[in-house]
């Protein structure tokens, strides 16, 4: 009997079968690959926090390999030679083990680092493109959330991270992180003892921070990410307004292959891009620093950007100690270190967190919305936002007012009292100018629907008169003015983004530019995609 | 969907094409698409294999940094050399050949996806709307879990079940919470210049070497630290100390300024003849208070810039801190320095229950 011939070609689709009759898959997996996605390069920015993540996880686990969180007091006798017998914490040695005798140890620390920065930068910039466009509003609230909670989780995660390998800049954080536990009123001391295990620095610090940092809190980010994905499929992405997109639909290209196919490659090219980062750009060199002595601190200690503002709130608050009796004889003490790192980061998480709730009142808005808004057309929140990143990057630039007092001969004094005055001043300044400006660019929006855009083109008329002519967007009525609604979205203001030139410089190295032909005589009015070929002025 | 399903749609009409198929299948999941053309309508020209030839260079030269990678990783020298030489480039190399192939194999498959993919747009519909019916029929399945249970009629039972949940919840949280709670004590208060057994604590350098006065010049200053065994270590992380010995002119100015700090003027003084020891530790967050500038007798902490004057008991003249450093009561035993006693008050960061 001659053996049945094995057909390769059906086998997927065999296998296929085989796997339907069991798991009845076929209607869910196709209406996965059937998923319509929006496409926007502002929708990219999650993402990048997303794959940042991802890098996370590959990276730390290989630093787990090697990394030991022990506070055991050893005698350096590693191959770097300039540390050879200098008293050490266990930590601080694996870290420079890590570093040093591990083959691509170090690019793995490097890629850690700074996806992690790349982490947070993408949560932020993502959570601001999420606050200027709407998309926070409902039904994604829960969501908005979520994200709010992810930035937190991340900001403690870098935190307990980049404490772990003991070195003198991780030592000096801890230090300030026990100060901040202390000056909690009331169960301040108790907090400290207990999570240090005793008096500063104490045994056991390293080994909890570090249960924190490689399994609690990435386990609580994941099953938060997971969350937040999960809700983004079923409530389906926001879009931008356009032709065709309604609040009811989605315009986009399905997730099979095109959008997973983008996804994918991004996902590379920010691989790709950590990756050489980590190789070509120093980061976090714990070997400069030194073991951590509590005695010891060099000038300019700052901690991650993410963290950076913290420690500029706490810079410009003034010397405000409360000290009052609770009962006579018994003083108690409120230190100022309580204000600008224990409040401040409460109200700067419940703040977001209800904004959502906030603005649905305020604006007595309770439909669910999908299409995003443009920050002009929406100026008290974007104002509100400007506002509130003025106020985080006085903060942020206080975080680091010594090094920019060294750099450019200011005195520190100076900084710090142009930070505590900037902070009160510049909030209220950013939101005036970013409302008027959001005014502005509205009017200007109406303005050339109403007589259409400028062409540059400059006529006397003959009574003397000089007037700018407007190519009108629709057919104009008798007084010139046309009467179209603002949908939304860009109106096209340059005659290029009508099609009626072709962009003047092709090229980066060779600009190929050639003289525009004379313009025609006759005018006509630049229609919707009519007239590109007759009106087109230069080459083709 | 089954309420999407057209019961007259023959998927095996052979006259269908396989993309007739395909929007069948995406008509059923809510999704028309609405235009969709090759990037390329007529197959094989200049262009097209012009797009082909740069995702086929990208593909190559992913493979080729890769294979520099591994190479680069098995045979470039790598450890560690005091000085000059190839091992400091091992990582650049690295994160080069490995960034780059990441690098190319991403732009390889967005080249692929934006240039070689068909253009698309399709419309999803959003099926946005609440179904009430359903929302009525659950409604009434959970009211009725409720009903079933009848803990509404029993109210023996409410209160039985929060009797018994209760105490199993602390007794879940107890142990979690238990285990962490250790009593501050005096911990904040003491420092280990405190004397043991009736002995003066000596003041010692890193080494545990001791200092005596004539070590410390005029307008010098030096770290010290308790010598107690660890004493330099972070076993004693609140006992650093700054020792300064002033100049005339700014010793008489502090002499003059001690009955100021009532505790300081005590038991003849806490300096010794122009000799002055203050705690390193901050009294804002506790980072080593330590860039003595020496011609304005000022003490700056480089984490959050308060500043203390020395010659006016080390008064925080600017910056968040609050409080004066603590002075350490000085004194000369042997020819050596000692502390006549521990810290007069708490060191380092305010909390609470300080007085």
């Amino acid at each position: 009997m001659k053996r049945r011939k094995i057909d390769i070609a059906a086998l997927p689709a065999k296998a296929g079968a085989e796997i339907d009759d069991r798991l009845q898959v076929s209607s869910p997996l196709r209406r996965l690959f059937n998923k319509v996605f929006p496409d926007h390069w502002s929708f990219l920015l999650g993402e990048i926090a997303l794959y940042s993540f991802v890098i996370l996880l590959l990276t730390g686990t290989f630093l787990t390999l090697w990394f030991d969180p022990s506070m055991q007091e050893v005698t350096y006798d590693g191959t770097y030679t300039p540390l050879k017998g200098i008293e050490m914490s266990r930590a601080y040695e694996s870290s420079l083990t890590l570093s040093f005798e591990v083959r691509g140890g170090l690019i793995m620390r490097q890629m850690h680092h700074w996806a992690a920065l790349l982490f947070m930068a993408a949560i932020v910039a993502h959570m601001l493109r999420v606050f200027f466009t709407g998309a926070f509003r409902k039904p994604r609230e829960l969501n908005w959330i979520i994200g709010v909670l992810l930035f937190w989780l991340g900001f403690v995660e870098g935190f307990a991270g980049y404490s772990l390998p003991d070195d003198a800049l991780s030592g000096t954080g801890l230090r300030i992180a026990h100060a901040i536990m202390l000056s909690i009123p009331v169960v301040g001391t108790w907090v400290a003892t207990s999570l240090f295990g005793g008096e500063f620095p104490g045994h056991e610090i390293l080994g909890r921070l570090y249960i924190a940092h490689v399994l609690l809190v990435p386990a609580i980010l994941l099953g938060l990410i997971a969350a937040h994905m999960g809700l983004l499929v079923k409530q389906k992405h926001t879009q931008w307004p356009g032709p065709g997109r309604t609040d009811h639909n989605v315009v986009g290209i399905r997730m099979f292959p095109g959008f997973a196919a983008k996804a994918g490659g991004f996902f590379m090219l920010v691989f790709g891009l950590v990756a050489l980062l980590g190789g070509l750009f120093q980061i976090n060199p714990v070997w400069l620093f030194g073991p951590y002595e509590a005695a010891v601190v060099s000038a300019a200690s700052q901690p991650d950007w993410y963290v950076m503002f913290l420690d500029g709130s706490t810079r410009l608050m003034p010397p405000w100690e409360a000290r009052f009796p609770l009962w006579p004889g018994h003083h108690y003490t409120l230190p100022p270190l309580f204000w600008p790192t224990v409040v401040l980061p409460g109200v700067l998480t419940m703040l977001p967190l209800f904004y959502p709730f906030i603005e649905a009142r305020f604006t007595k808005d309770k439909r669910a919305h999908h299409l995003l808004q443009r920050p002009r057309d929406v100026p008290t929140r974007t104002a509100l936002g400007a506002m509130a990143v003025s106020f985080y990057l006085v903060l942020l630039l206080s975080g680091a007012n010594d090094v920019i007092a060294y750099k450019f001969h200011i005195s520190l004094n100076a900084m710090t009292w142009a930070g505590r005055i900037g902070l009160l001043i510049v909030p209220p300044l950013a939101y005036w100018l970013t409302y008027r400006a959001c005014l502005g660019l509205q009017q200007h929006d109406r303005e050339v629907l109403a007589h259409g855009v400028e062409t540059g083109i400059i006529k006397r008329l003959p009574d003397g008169r000089f007037v700018e002519v407007h190519q009108p967007l629709a057919v104009p009525d008798a007084h010139g003015h046309t009467e179209l609604p603002y949908a939304g979205w860009v109106v096209p203001k340059k005659m290029n983004r009508l099609g009626a030139l072709v962009p003047t410089v092709k090229g980066f190295f060779f600009p190929i530019e050639e003289p525009a032909k004379p313009a025609p005589q006759e005018e006509r009015p630049v229609g919707a995609g009519t007239s590109r070929e007759e009106i087109t002025s230069s080459k083709k | 969907m089954s309420t999407d399903t057209d019961v007259d749609y023959d998927v095996k009409d052979p006259t269908l094409s396989r993309f007739d198929l395909v929007k069948e299948g995406a008509r059923r999941d809510g999704v028309e698409i609405v235009h969709y053309a090759p990037r390329f309508p007529k197959p094989g020209t200049r262009a097209e294999r012009r797009v082909e030839r740069t995702i086929a260079l990208l593909f190559g030269l992913t493979g080729l940094l890769g294979l520099a990678f591994v190479v680069a990783y098995i045979w470039w020298p790598w450890e560690y050399q005091h000085g000059t030489g190839l091992d400091k480039f091992y990582n650049p190399v690295l994160g080069l050949t490995l960034g780059g192939s990441l690098a190319c194999l991403g732009a390889a498959i967005v080249v692929w996806a934006k240039k070689l993919l068909p253009e698309e747009v399709s419309i999803q519909d959003r099926h946005d709307a609440p179904d009430l019916d359903e929302r009525a029929l659950t409604g009434a399945t959970i009211m009725n879990m409720v009903d079933e249970t009848g803990i509404k009629r029993r109210p023996l039972l409410k209160g039985a079940l929060l009797v018994g949940a209760a105490p199993l919840g602390l007794a879940a949280a107890a142990p979690l919470v238990g285990g962490l709670i250790k009593k501050p004590g005096n911990i904040l208060f003491e420092t280990a210049w405190k004397p043991a057994n009736g002995n003066l604590i000596k003041v010692t350098r890193e080494d545990g070497s001791e200092v005596r006065p004539e070590d410390v010049s005029v307008g010098g200053q030096a770290t010290v630290f308790p010598g107690v065994p660890h004493g330099a270590t972070n076993q004693h992380a609140d006992s650093p100390v700054l020792l300064i010995h002033l100049r005339q002119k700014d010793a008489d100015a502090l002499r003059a300024n001690l009955k100021n700090v009532a505790v300081n003027s005590e038991d003849g003084g806490a300096m010794w003849g122009n000799y002055v020891a203050y705690s390193k530790i901050c009294t804002h967050a506790g980072c080593p208070a330590s860039l003595y500038e020496q011609q304005t007798n000022r003490l700056l902490c480089p984490c959050h810039q308060s500043q203390f004057q020395i010659t006016d008991n080390a008064r925080p003249v600017f910056g968040p801190a609050t409080r004066r450093l603590p002075m350490l009561p000085l004194t000369v035993e042997n020819g050596v320095f000692v502390a006549k006693s521990d810290f007069r008050v708490p060191i380092g960061p305010g909390f609470w229950e300080r007085p």
